[in-house]
């Protein structure tokens, strides 16, 4: 029964993850708040249980021609060192702490994105008029 | 170039990833140096900016490619293209990061099977909707979802 429950959190947050918006915040607080596992168990299996899909995704979108990938690297090599540091962080802090933090930062990205959503693309206007 | 982005949409596929190039092709590439001429600026984006996906998507254990997705849009992805692009940062950090998670014994395997196949299943039916879907009415309607979400954690 479990094993079913935790297999639909991880569809909805793996068809949220193809489309590349952030399933993981979606699959983590349906993990904790649905199925009551701990936060840095749900941050741990979220961010395996990824791999595999967004190997696939990537290469589904590589396929379809989106991914551009010139100076990717500038970006790779600061998240890599980051992920380590902050990874190693969120197993020292206390779950509580974690779980509240967690909260924060869901709310503030939702509020970006209904922003971003609302708002006219600005990047994409811009770039027409200079063209 | 209303018109060249209305032919970029109506070739969809192909012309996105190869925009850069097809502007190029047309003379209209160095009207933009903004868009494709890779600078100091362009590069300090990119290094901040990766940075700051890899610490809230280590700390959080997800949530980067929500941080990724802007910054590649800001230098000069389509919607579509950043959202695709920004998982090829968010594998490799989440690599090393499970990594971690996992040597501190926080990926439980009664968890992680389940919810890995369901990720699995659900991940390749995202990727074909994402040509499809639309995106801003999707996205409007999940940032309410997080919201609901997060406000829950907060106060439970």
């Amino acid at each position: 029964m479990s094993f079913l429950i935790f297999f639909l959190c991880g569809v909805a947050g793996g068809l949220l993850g193809g489309m590349g918006m952030g399933g993981g915040t979606a699959l983590i607080p349906l993990l904790t708040v649905v199925c009551g596992v701990p936060q840095a168990a749900a941050q741990g299996v979220n961010l395996a249980a990824f791999l595999p899909m967004s190997v696939f995704a990537l290469a589904v979108h590589e396929k379809n021609g989106l991914l551009k990938k010139e100076g990717l690297l500038w970006m790779i090599a600061p998240a890599l060192l980051f992920s380590v540091l902050f990874s190693l962080l969120a197993s020292a802090l206390p779950a509580h702490a974690l779980k509240s933090g967690f909260g924060v930062f869901l709310v503030v990205l939702s509020l970006f994105e209904v922003r971003s959503a609302l708002l006219p693309a600005r990047g994409k206007n811009s770039a027409k008029k200079v063209a | 170039m209303q018109a060249l982005s209305g032919e970029i949409r109506k070739k969809g596929k192909f012309f996105l990833g190869k925009r850069k190039l097809f502007l190029r092709r047309r003379g209209e590439g160095t009207s933009s140096p903004l868009f494709f001429r890779p600078d100091m600026k362009h590069k300090a984006v990119y290094l901040f900016g990766g940075a700051a996906v890899g610490a809230a998507n280590g700390l959080f254990g997800g949530g980067g490619g929500m941080i990724a997705v802007p910054i590649l849009k800001g230098a000069g992805r389509s919607a579509r293209s950043a959202h695709a692009t920004a998982i090829a940062v968010i594998l490799p950090a989440s690599a090393v990061s499970a990594l971690v998670y996992l040597l501190g014994g926080n990926i439980p395997l009664a968890v992680f099977l389940p919810v890995a196949l369901g990720v699995l299943s659900g991940g390749f039916f995202g990727a074909k909707l994402l040509v499809r879907v639309p995106q801003r009415a999707v996205t409007f309607a999940f940032a309410l979802l997080m919201l609901a979400a997060g406000l829950r954690m907060l106060f439970p």
